[in-house]
């Protein structure tokens, strides 16, 4: 029988009578590398506490490798070191750096030799050996984050958590700090659970996506299934698809059906029923703009007027009013080369297949 | 006014030429205080970390106790520790009283609170990622209190300094239990009281300035510490 390396069964946590971690049950399976994604303040960091058994659930069961781990306490401090946590703000310890690496050696009493051969091993990995003898609170936040994973990994834990790896890093180190995290994934084969809000990070570095909301989880899979199939809108709204339509299946042929969105029929292919409340699940960087309606293959062409345009970095997202709101993004110089002013009138063009059907539940 | 200034020249001239008598008494005061604050601080250590690291109903009373006891006068750890060991006290049979050992046990008990309170305020003071990140590497809960006292050390350290200051400056105790005897239980504090009265200012000036030696080690001590 295959059995995950961990696994929880209905766990909640609360803080006071605020509910934080609402029946969780999830699998993480040996080898796998899982990001938690979902706004802050959603319960990720506290689902990695219980996790690594820094804290107790209030109720249900945590599973390590096949053996429960709820309460016992002394199970719970071997099964906590087999794995180690890098917290969303790491600290270091008034001490050396190397000493600060060796700590969770020295606390599992390995030989000194093992301790400084696996010190030296774990400074390389994150390129800080020449940092060895310095005092690790004179370290700036890119390098205590890399003494910090370093200190992690020296132990050869067997599941790494991770919260929140490069938040608070200017860009550099955040990217430094992923290439070293992407290099232990690709060589080590260590399990690794993340928490991040990072979309692009979660799929940058993770087999599997878990979707945090609200203490609740609300979907898992793969990076392509929570990205294009959310299953409900608030999944949508947090991996960033900025159409989210309320509607009803007014006709259907064969798989191609109408949307009634209220004030358009907005054409896409689902199985749900003629009558069936649903949400339209729209892409904005899957709508194209022109000036001029075009014999395009696509289904669904809109005309509509802008009603605010705002800069995004190197795009330019624009809200247009179709008879239902529609949101769209083009490139800065697209946006030059089309004239786009607010008040314009504009048709937007996307495809039936670039419209995700769920079902409406709320 | 020239009896003070003469009496300051002689309590100098004292100090300069190391004095047998003012020697013996600075001595005796720094051996028995030390005594205290060290079994006051074997007491203290561990039991501030039981206290701090362990959640238990009343906690947050006990603390408030333990703040409150700082100022505990010394007369009344005097009335207490005398009614103990006197020789019709619950204790009488160890026949210590009017012993340095007695002023130790005094001087342990006045300073328990301010040790003990110092303690668990500086443990408290410590990051609480820092007994996180010791316990998710694997820490075992005695392990964990190592590290957390190891950044804690400073404050710690502290605690214990000023400890010692108030056992070496406090006199109500060590009047009443150790009675002021004379080559046994004279310290610097009982000396001053004594002879002042006496009208010796000499001597007085001379234990007086060294106590204030030992304040100014202790403070400059504490200030270096505390700037780290």
């Amino acid at each position: 029988m295959s059995m995950a390396l961990i696994e929880t069964v209905n766990i909640t946590r609360k803080y006071g009578k605020q509910e934080i971690i609402k029946n969780i049950s999830l699998k993480v399976e040996q080898g796998e590398v899982l990001a938690l994604i979902g706004p802050t303040g959603a319960g990720k960091t506290t689902l990695l506490r219980l996790l690594d058994l820094l804290e107790a659930p209030a109720s249900g069961h945590i599973y390590f490798d096949g053996r429960e781990v709820t309460d016992n306490k002394n199970r719970r401090l071997q099964t906590r070191r087999r794995m180690s946590f890098v917290l969303q703000k790491p600290v270091v310890f008034n001490m050396s750096v190397s000493d600060n690496i060796a700590c969770g050696l020295r606390w599992r009493k390995e030989k000194e030799a093992t301790v400084s051969q696996r010190v030296n091993s774990a400074l390389e990995l994150v390129g800080m050996t020449e940092y060895s003898s310095r005092n690790a609170r004179t370290l700036s936040g890119g390098e205590t984050q890399l003494v910090a994973i370093a200190r992690a990994l020296a132990i050869a834990p067997e599941v790494l958590f991770l919260d929140e790896p490069t938040a608070n890093l200017d860009p550099v180190s955040a990217a430094r700090i992923e290439e070293v995290l992407a290099h232990i994934i690709g060589e080590q084969k260590t399990t690794v659970v993340m928490a991040t809000h990072d979309m692009a990070q979660g799929q940058r570095l993770a087999g599997r996506i878990g979707v945090i909301i609200n203490g609740e989880l609300l979907q898992t899979g793969s990076p392509n299934d929570i990205f294009s199939t959310p299953q409900n809108t608030r999944v949508a709204e947090l991996v960033g698809i900025g159409n989210i339509l309320g509607g009803v299946i007014a006709n259907r042929d064969n798989e191609l059906v109408g949307i009634d969105v209220g004030g358009g029929l907005i054409q896409a292919i689902s199985d749900y029923h003629t009558g069936a409340e649903v949400h339209a699940l729209i892409r904005p960087e899957d709508v194209t703009l022109a000036l001029h309606k075009d014999a395009s293959s696509a289904r669904n062409t809109f005309e509509g007027s802008i009603t605010r345009i705002f800069p995004v970095g190197a795009l330019v997202r624009i809200e247009l009013d179709c008879g239902f709101p529609l949101l769209t993004v083009v490139t800065r110089q697209s946006a030059q080369d089309l004239k786009l002013a607010v008040g314009n009138r504009v048709y937007a063009t996307f495809k039936a297949t670039a419209v995700h059907v769920i079902k409406r539940w709320n | 006014m020239t009896e003070l200034w003469e009496g300051l020249v002689t309590a100098v001239k004292l100090i300069i030429s190391l004095d047998p008598e003012v020697m013996q008494i600075a001595g005796r005061s720094l051996a028995i205080s030390a005594t205290s604050s060290a079994i006051a601080a074997l007491i203290c250590l561990p039991l501030g970390a039981v206290i701090h690291f362990n959640r238990f109903p009343g906690k947050r009373t006990l603390i408030n106790i333990i703040q409150t006891l700082f100022s505990l006068p010394t007369v009344a750890v005097g009335l207490f520790v005398f009614v103990m060991f006197s020789s019709a006290g619950p204790l009488g049979g160890f026949g210590i009283m009017f012993s340095p050992a007695v002023m130790v046990v005094g001087q342990v008990v006045l300073i328990i609170p301010l040790m003990l309170g110092l303690i668990i305020s500086a443990l408290s003071a410590t990051d609480k990622a820092i007994t996180d990140t010791a316990v998710s590497l694997g820490a075992s809960g005695f392990q964990m209190s190592v590290i957390t006292f190891r950044e804690a050390r400073f404050g710690v350290l502290a605690g214990l300094i000023m400890g010692f200051g108030r056992a070496i400056s406090e006199v109500g105790l060590s009047l009443m239990v150790g009675g002021n005897i004379r080559g046994f239980t004279r310290t610097i504090t009982t000396a001053i009281s004594l002879e002042t009265s006496k009208g010796d200012l000499e001597l007085a000036l001379a234990l007086g300035m060294i106590l204030i030696f030992i304040a100014l080690v202790i403070n400059i001590g504490l200030n270096r510490i505390q700037q780290r």
